[in-house]
C-alpha cells in the first residue's frame, strides 16, 4: 500500500489488493457466523445455563440464513425474468428476507439501542456527581449543550446579550473547545495508530496472530 | 405474589385489554399493500423498444456501437420467446388512508409483521421492569438474525458479486447475476482470495488455528497500511495544519476581529494544553503540570458537550421507536396523515 | 421525601423518561426551529450545486441509530431531489442497505419524474470496510468492484453510470454516519486525498469527535436530531410547499419530546447532586 504511493505501477498491486481485501471481509462474516455458531451449538451440547436461549439463536440463524440464501420468495429481476434467481434479495413484500429484517432485526435492534435512553437517565440520576472542579466543568458544559440543543435555550436566555444565549454558546463550545479538545485527541490517536502500523509492517508487533510478542 | 408480579400481572392485563378492545373495533394494527401485476414479456418488450430507439439514434449503423447494441436486440428477441405467459406480482406498503384505491388490499403477511415487531419491541421494553423471558428470548432472536443476515449480505454482495464474478463470470450470468458483461473472462488470479479465504475459515477447525495466519497477516498488514496513511495525513498533519492560525485577526480596515481572535487563541490554547497532558515523557509538575491541570479542564469541557450530545442521541432513538409503536401500530397518533379521513 | 429519593427505585425514573417522551408525542407538541450556521453550511453545499450535479450519498447507518439519522438522509435525499441532482446511493454497512431503500421511497412516491438509472442508482453494499473507498477512489477501478447496482443490474445499462469509473467526478459528498466505516473514513480515503467536497449526518455521539474535520476536511456536519430538524426548517423557508409535507417535518416533530427528555435529564442531574451533598453533610456518605 504505502509503496504505490511512491511507485505509480504499484497502483494496480493496491487495486487488487483491496478487491482480495473486500472477498476477505466477506469470508469474515463467514466466519464469525460459524464462531456463533460453534458457541451455541457448544452450549447446547454442554447444556449450559440458559442453553435453551442458544437453541433459539441457532434456530434464528438457520431460518434467516436457508431464507436469505435461498432468495426464498423473491420474484426475478424484470430486466431477467427467465432467471429465477436473478431477483433482489431484500425485495420488499415478497422476500421473506425482508420480511424478517422489516419485522424482526429492524424492531429489536432499534428497541434494543433505545434502551440506553432509560439507563443513561438512571445514570444521571445516580452517578454525575458535581465533587470537584472538572466535574463541575463537565456537568457546566452539558447543562448548557442539552438547554442549547433545544427550544428551551431560546426561551430560557433569550434575555441574555446573543453570544451568551445558551444556543449560541453551544454553537460556540462545539467550534472551539470541542473542537481543539477532540483535535488534540486525535493527533495523540493518530500517533499511536501510526506507530502501530509500523510496528505491525516492520513485524515487531505480532500480537494480532495470537504469538506473545 | 410478591409486589412486582402484581405490577406485571396487571399491567398485562390493562394493556391486553387495551388491545383486545381496539382490535375489535378495528382501530389499529392493520397494514396495507398495493399489488402490481408484472408481465415479464412486457417487461422486455419494454427493453426492445429503448434498444430501438438507441438504434435510431446512431448516425453510424457499422460502427461497433452500433453493431453491439443490434447484437443485444437480437439476443433479447429471441428471449421474449422464452417468458412468453410468465407474470408475478409486487407488494408495496402503503399508509391505511389509501384503503379502497384500485389495487390496494389489506395484507396479511405485512399485519402480522406489525403485530410481531411490537410484541418484540415491547418484549425489549420490558426488561426495563425487570429481566425476563420474553427479553431474552428477543435477544437471542436477535443475535441469530443479525449473525446471519451480516453472512446473506457477505455471501450475496461479496463473495458472489466479486468473487465469483471474477473467477466464473459465465456460470454467475446464467444463474444469479445475468448482467455480468459478456465479455468477462475467467480471472484466476482471484484463485489466490479464495485460497486466502479457505484458510481464513481453517480459524473454525480446532487444529487449523494456525492455517489462518497468512490471511490473517494480509488482512492485518494491509489495514495497517491503508490506516498509517490516513491516520498520518487527515489526523496528523491536516490538523498541525489547522491549528496553525493568527492569533490576531485583523479586518480590512486593520482594526482588530475581537470575536475571532478569541475563537483562534481559545483553539491553540486547548489544543496545546490537551497535548501537554497527554504527553507523559516528562513529569507534571510545575509550568508543565500547570498547563497540563489546564489541559485536564479544557478535555472536561470536550467531554461535557461530547455527553450532551450522546443524551441528545440515544433520547431520539426512544423517541422514534415510540412514535412508531403510537402511529404505525396502535394508531393513537397520526402525525403524517397516514390515515387521514379513515379513523 | 429525602429517604424516598435517596433510595429511589430505577423503575420509577424509567417512568418518568417515559412519560416525559410519551406526553409530547401523544400530544404532538412541538417548538419553532431557527437554523445554526453550521446546518445552514451544510445546507448551502448542497443547495449551491447547479442543477443536474453528481452526489454520493453513501448512507452507513443501521436501523439501531435510524431513529437519529433517518430524518437526515431524508432531509438530505429530499434537498438533492428538489435541486434535480444526480444521486448515487450507497453503504458500506450490510444494514445499510434497507436504510437506502427507505429513501429511494421518497424518490418514487414525492418526485415520480425521477427514473431509476438516469436521475438515481442504488450501488448497494460491499464489504470490505473503508477499503471499499479506496477502491472507489482508484481511477476508472469503481466497475471492477460494482459489475451491477443493487438490484443485480448492469451499471454499464444505466446512462447515469454506464461511464462511472470512480467517484472522483462527484461534486460533493453526503455521508450520514453512525460509526465505523463512516465520516471519519470517507473523510481519510476520499475528502482529504482528493480534495473532495462532502458533508456528513452522524449521531449524537460521533459528531463531535468529527469538528476537527471541519472547515476544510469537512464542509459541515449535522448532529444528532436537532440538526436534522434545524435542516428540515432550512428546506421549509426555501422550499414553502414542504410546509404541506408532514412527512419532510419528522426532525421537527420529535423536537416535543427531546425537550422535555432533556429537561428530565437536567432535573435528575440536579436533584442527584443535592441529594448527594445532604447526604455529605449528614455523615452518611464519605
Amino acid at each position: 500500500m504505502i509503496v504505490s504511493y511512491f511507485v505509480p505501477p504499484a497502483q494496480s498491486w493496491k487495486d487488487d489488493f483491496a478487491i482480495w481485501f473486500e472477498i476477505l471481509a466477506a469470508f469474515a462474516f463467514v466466519l464469525g457466523a460459524g464462531n456463533l455458531l460453534k458457541m451455541h451449538l457448544q452450549k447446547v451440547s454442554s447444556r449450559q445455563a440458559g442453553w435453551g436461549f442458544s437453541v433459539i439463536t441457532i434456530v434464528a440463524f438457520l431460518v434467516t440464513l436457508v431464507v436469505g440464501l435461498g432468495k426464498v420468495g423473491v420474484n426475478p429481476n424484470a430486466a431477467f425474468p427467465e432467471y429465477a434467481w436473478s431477483g433482489n434479495k431484500m425485495e420488499p413484500g415478497s422476500s421473506w428476507f425482508w420480511y424478517i429484517f422489516e419485522y424482526v432485526y429492524l424492531p429489536l435492534a432499534a428497541t434494543m439501542f433505545a434502551l440506553l435512553a432509560f439507563f443513561i437517565a438512571s445514570a444521571a440520576f445516580r452517578a454525575f456527581r458535581a465533587k470537584n472542579i472538572e466535574a463541575i466543568l463537565l456537568l457546566g458544559t452539558a447543562f448548557i449543550v442539552l438547554i442549547g440543543r433545544t427550544y428551551a435555550g431560546i426561551i430560557l436566555t433569550d434575555w441574555l446579550p446573543e453570544p451568551l444565549r445558551f444556543d449560541r454558546l453551544t454553537e460556540f463550545i462545539m467550534d472551539v473547545f470541542n473542537s481543539a479538545g477532540n483535535r488534540a485527541i486525535m493527533i495523540g490517536i493518530s500517533l499511536g495508530i501510526v506507530s502501530l502500523s509500523l510496528k505491525i509492517l516492520m513485524g515487531v508487533d505480532r500480537s494480532y496472530l495470537g504469538s506473545e510478542e | 405474589m410478591n409486589r412486582s408480579t402484581i405490577i406485571s400481572m396487571l399491567l398485562i392485563l390493562l394493556g391486553g385489554g387495551f388491545l383486545i378492545f381496539r382490535t375489535s373495533t378495528g382501530r389499529m394494527g392493520q397494514s396495507y399493500a398495493r399489488v402490481i401485476q408484472i408481465n415479464a414479456e412486457d417487461s422486455l418488450q419494454k427493453q426492445l423498444e429503448d434498444l430501438d430507439d438507441k438504434i435510431a439514434q446512431q448516425t453510424d449503423k457499422q460502427s461497433k456501437a452500433s453493431q453491439d447494441i443490434k447484437a443485444s436486440r437480437d439476443r433479447l428477441e429471441q428471449r421474449i420467446n422464452s417468458v412468453k405467459g410468465q407474470s408475478w406480482e409486487t407488494r408495496t406498503l402503503v399508509a391505511p388512508r389509501h384503503r379502497g384505491e384500485e389495487n390496494v388490499d389489506f395484507n396479511w403477511p405485512m399485519t402480522i409483521g406489525l403485530w410481531v415487531s411490537a410484541f418484540g419491541m415491547i418484549a425489549i421494553l420490558s426488561f426495563l421492569f425487570q429481566d425476563n423471558i420474553l427479553y431474552k428470548i428477543s435477544e437471542a432472536i436477535l443475535i441469530g438474525v443479525s449473525a446471519a443476515y451480516a453472512m446473506v449480505l457477505g455471501f450475496w454482495d461479496g463473495i458472489v458479486g466479486i468473487l465469483f464474478v471474477k473467477l466464473t463470470p459465465g456460470i454467475v450470468r446464467e444463474t444469479v447475476i445475468p448482467a455480468t458483461p459478456l465479455e468477462a473472462e475467467p480471472n484466476w488470479i482471484y484463485l489466490v482470495p479464495l485460497i486466502l479465504s479457505g484458510m481464513l475459515l481453517m480459524r473454525l477447525s480446532p487444529t487449523g488455528n494456525w492455517i489462518a495466519r497468512w490471511p490473517l497477516a494480509f488482512f492485518i498488514g494491509l489495514t495497517a497500511g491503508f490506516r498509517l496513511v490516513g491516520f498520518l495525513e487527515a489526523d496528523f498533519v491536516h490538523q498541525i495544519q489547522a491549528t496553525i492560525v493568527p492569533l490576531v485577526v485583523l479586518e480590512a480596515d486593520d482594526t482588530i476581529n475581537f470575536g475571532a481572535t478569541l475563537k483562534n487563541i481559545l483553539t491553540v490554547l486547548t489544543v496545546f494544553c490537551v497535548l501537554i497532558y497527554f504527553f507523559f515523557s516528562i513529569e507534571h509538575e510545575g509550568v508543565v503540570g500547570g498547563i497540563a491541570k489546564l489541559g485536564i479542564g479544557f478535555l472536561m469541557i470536550t467531554f461535557g458537550a461530547g455527553f450532551g450530545y450522546t443524551v441528545m442521541g440515544r433520547i431520539a432513538l426512544i423517541a422514534e421507536r415510540m412514535s412508531v409503536l403510537f402511529d404505525d401500530w396502535l394508531w393513537l397518533i397520526d402525525p403524517t396523515a397516514k390515515r387521514l379521513g379513515l379513523f | 421525601m429525602f429517604v424516598f429519593f435517596r433510595d429511589l427505585d430505577r423503575r420509577w425514573i424509567f417512568l418518568a423518561m417515559f412519560l416525559a417522551i410519551a406526553i409530547p408525542l401523544l400530544i404532538g407538541i412541538r417548538f419553532p426551529e431557527e437554523p445554526s450556521q453550521m446546518v445552514r453550511n451544510v445546507y448551502q453545499e448542497i443547495d449551491q450545486l447547479e442543477e443536474g450535479a453528481d452526489i454520493l450519498l453513501a448512507f452507513d447507518f443501521d436501523p439501531a441509530s435510524q431513529g437519529e439519522l433517518q430524518p437526515m438522509a431524508a432531509a438530505f435525499t429530499r434537498h438533492c431531489a428538489l435541486k434535480k441532482h444526480k444521486l448515487y446511493f450507497m453503504t458500506l454497512w450490510p444494514t445499510g442497505v434497507p436504510m437506502i431503500e427507505q429513501n429511494i421511497r421518497i424518490l418514487t412516491t414525492e418526485f415520480p419524474e425521477y427514473k431509476y438509472g438516469t436521475d438515481y442508482v442504488n450501488l448497494g453494499y460491499k464489504p470490505g470496510m473503508e477499503v471499499v473507498i479506496q477502491s472507489i477512489v482508484s481511477e476508472g477501478n469503481l466497475q471492477e468492484l460494482f459489475t451491477t447496482d443493487n438490484a443485480g443490474t448492469s451499471l454499464k445499462s444505466h446512462p447515469m453510470t454506464e461511464k462511472l469509473g470512480d467517484i472522483l467526478k462527484m461534486n460533493l459528498i453526503v455521508n450520514v454516519s453512525a460509526g465505523t466505516p463512516g465520516a471519519k473514513e470517507w473523510v481519510q480515503y476520499a475528502a482529504t486525498p482528493f480534495n473532495l467536497n462532502m458533508v456528513a449526518g452522524t449521531t449524537g455521539v460521533g459528531a463531535p469527535a468529527l469538528y476537527p474535520y471541519i472547515p476544510k476536511q469537512l464542509r459541515g456536519i449535522l448532529g444528532a436530531i436537532k440538526a436534522a430538524a434545524e435542516y428540515e426548517q432550512a428546506m421549509i423557508e426555501k422550499f414553502p410547499d414542504l410546509k404541506e409535507n408532514k412527512d419532510a417535518q419528522e426532525g421537527l416533530r420529535r423536537m416535543g419530546p427531546q425537550l422535555v427528555a432533556h429537561l428530565l435529564i437536567i432535573g435528575l442531574i440536579v436533584v442527584g447532586n443535592i441529594i448527594f451533598f445532604v447526604d455529605r453533610r449528614r455523615g452518611t456518605t464519605s
